[in-house]
């Protein structure tokens, strides 16, 4: 087992000036990541600003192509107006709602019972919980897809037998059918994490709550929880970031629920706007609100979140 | 506040405890909530593990049985049938994407790692013009949502002309700065500075110190952060599917998403895609098992602090 890492930050004891051939040592391992996070990050950051500024515009009969004209903000006023786009942030909206409580509230309720003094066979429930992570989302979802698929699926066939007939492709199930594949991927990470966490709670802690006479749900609910606070809120801005990035369980989804449409997402909005609609001006622009409520969203979290760790 | 976040549980009652006769007698409260919390994880285990049960059976159909047989019940074994069938499709196709995916992947997530721990480890063991900044600008890097890069990356590739090439999909996988913070936090954990003055005194380059004498000690670290890029890697379909257009290039995920997507046309290609999943799923299990605790290690490091 690795040695617990308590205080990550902390150097070496003694830090010191740079000796000769030790400059061109920091040189030689620190310039790859940076050369390389200027051309895969900063660069196309840069890039996404620059062209969300210019609008393509065809020329005369449209026999000559198209030419780029300086928009100014022309393209964020157009996303902010195009309905597609503002209900695909919507959905995303819908989808938090019911994902982040599920797989903050969901996992830390199965972290607890596996943490629990009552709890068998805790290693195998840690690895059940989490071995549907090492399935690459878009094979998820095609599990998930052809288990929603009537015929094929024992669900439906289950459902059909006790007389239900529930259609996961209908307008108004798609977006829990979707939740259903993120979560069955993404729960057993959460869970790892708060394990990890409660783990880590001094065992003497709770011996003496336990001798106070509390018992189990007292002790997660008033001990355990509030020592685990930071945990949590990590996960919470993790779960919140990638939620809003959502993309592939939608898009795999969109081929069999006609209803979605191709810009469910925010995500694929932008990949539709690029690819179908060739509007890269449009598709960075919406590319960088994205980034914006991303931002907005890690912020408020971080705030609200450490006035909760303080409470 | 807190109430939103948790499943409904006791309330938080008032600090003294509550009288102890109120309470149950140990044994049967006892039992009855050991059962409770076993069936309640019991539930949640079948809930994962359900839909891989299912792929194995699924696998192991014909076409005909997949549709006609009930969905969890074994029908006529044509696992090899399906896998012969698999790898013969169009040339062997699939062969060829699983070639990429692990050029992507493994390839890809070792030349991230050995990128990011030599710089996370810079950032712990020196002291440098700008340090604190650079590491800042780290940080805002792990924030900056992946599918945002994508789309810009791609307009570059597109004026470099590295669209449909293997770099386009390599280049922008090998930047992983939560890797570089790990990295810091790993080597600040696992190697003491003692030891690397020890190994100056003996008249030890500085190169020759990080790779004879750090990185084996950062190993457990290493391999965390290779697993971390890894499944990052398996996971880009946003921008292998912006990337990518011809079919000789794809992973795999990129070829199963191709052929779903023309099931209708061809519905024998439901099988494929089934026994597709399981072939590119099981290694990707077995490593998993393999190497669950270096996962517990990096996200307790990188999450719970």
């Amino acid at each position: 087992m690795a040695p617990p890492l308590s205080r990550p930050l902390q150097a070496a004891p003694r830090p010191h000036r740079l000796r000769r051939g030790e400059r061109s040592a920091v040189g030689l391992f620190v310039v790859p990541f940076f050369v390389l996070f200027t051309l895969a990050t900063l660069v196309p950051v840069g890039y996404a600003v620059w062209m969300s500024l210019f609008e393509e515009e065809s020329s005369g009969l449209g026999f000559g192509g198209t030419h780029r004209v300086f928009a100014g903000f022309g393209n964020y006023a157009h996303a902010l107006t195009d309905s597609d786009f503002l209900r695909s942030f919507a959905h995303v909206a819908a989808y938090c709602a019911v994902y982040i409580p599920v797989m903050v509230g969901g996992a830390l309720l199965i972290a607890l019972l596996i943490d629990s003094a009552m709890a068998r066979a805790r290693r195998f429930f840690q690895i059940a919980t989490f071995l549907p992570h090492a399935v690459p989302s878009v094979i998820a979802s095609l599990i998930w897809l052809y288990l929603y698929t009537p015929g094929l699926s024992p669900i439906t066939d289950l459902l059909g037998r006790l007389g239900a007939h529930v259609d996961f492709f209908g307008s108004g199930t798609v977006l829990l059918s979707v939740i259903n594949i993120s979560a069955w991927q993404w729960i057993g990470y959460n869970v790892i994490i708060f394990y990890a966490a409660l783990q880590a709670i001094g065992r003497e802690t709770l011996e003496a709550a336990r001798i106070d006479g509390a018992h189990e749900t007292r002790i997660a609910w008033s001990v355990k929880i509030p020592m685990i606070r930071p945990t949590v809120v990590l996960t919470l801005l993790f779960t919140g970031v990638g939620a809003i990035q959502l993309f592939d369980a939608p898009m795999l989804l969109q081929s069999r629920a006609i209803t979605m449409g191709t810009s469910w997402t925010p995500t694929m909005f932008i990949y539709d706007a690029a690819f179908r609609g060739h509007d890269y001006g449009l598709a960075a622009a919406g590319a960088l609100l994205l980034a914006l409520v991303a931002g907005g969203l890690s912020f408020v979290v971080t705030k609200l979140g450490n006035r909760w760790k303080e409470s | 506040m807190s109430a939103q976040l948790t499943a409904p549980q006791t309330p938080a009652a008032a600090p003294a405890a509550e009288p102890a006769g109120r309470r149950p007698r140990r044994g049967t409260f006892g039992l009855a909530s050991k059962a409770l919390v076993n069936g309640l994880l019991a539930i949640s285990a079948v809930y994962t593990l359900a839909p891989l049960a299912w792929l194995l059976i699924a696998s192991s159909k014909n076409r005909k049985d997949l549709f006609s047989t009930s969905p969890y019940s074994v029908g006529e074994f044509h696992l090899l049938r399906n896998l012969s069938d698999l790898f013969g499709y169009d040339d062997g196709i699939y062969l060829r994407w699983l070639g990429n995916t692990v050029l992507y992947t493994v390839g890809g997530a070792f030349l991230t790692t050995v990128i990011s721990v030599a710089c996370g480890y810079a950032f712990d063991k020196y002291v440098f013009k700008g340090k604190e900044k650079l590491f800042g600008l780290v940080l805002v890097g792990i924030l900056v949502p992946s599918t945002v890069l994508s789309l810009p990356l791609y307009l570059l590739a597109s004026r470099t002309g590295l669209v449909n090439t293997y770099w386009a999909v390599l280049i922008p996988s090998l930047v992983n700065p939560f890797g570089v913070y790990l990295a810091r936090v790993f080597s600040a954990g696992y190697v003491p500075g003692e030891v690397l003055e020890a190994a100056r005194m003996d008249g030890c380059g500085e190169v020759r110190t990080f790779a004879r004498v750090s990185l084996p000690m950062l190993a457990p670290g290493f391999v965390t952060i290779f697993l971390f890029s890894f499944t990052a890697a398996w996971n880009n379909f946003y921008s292998s599917l912006m990337m990518l257009n011809d079919q000789n290039l794809y992973p795999v995920n990129l070829g199963l998403y191709a052929w779903s997507q023309n099931t209708h046309q061809q519905p024998e290609l439901y099988s494929l895609v089934i026994v597709g999943s399981l072939v590119a799923v099981v290694p990707l299990i077995v490593a998993f098992l393999c190497l669950q605790r270096f996962w517990r290690s990096g996200l307790t490091s990188g999450a719970v602090k």
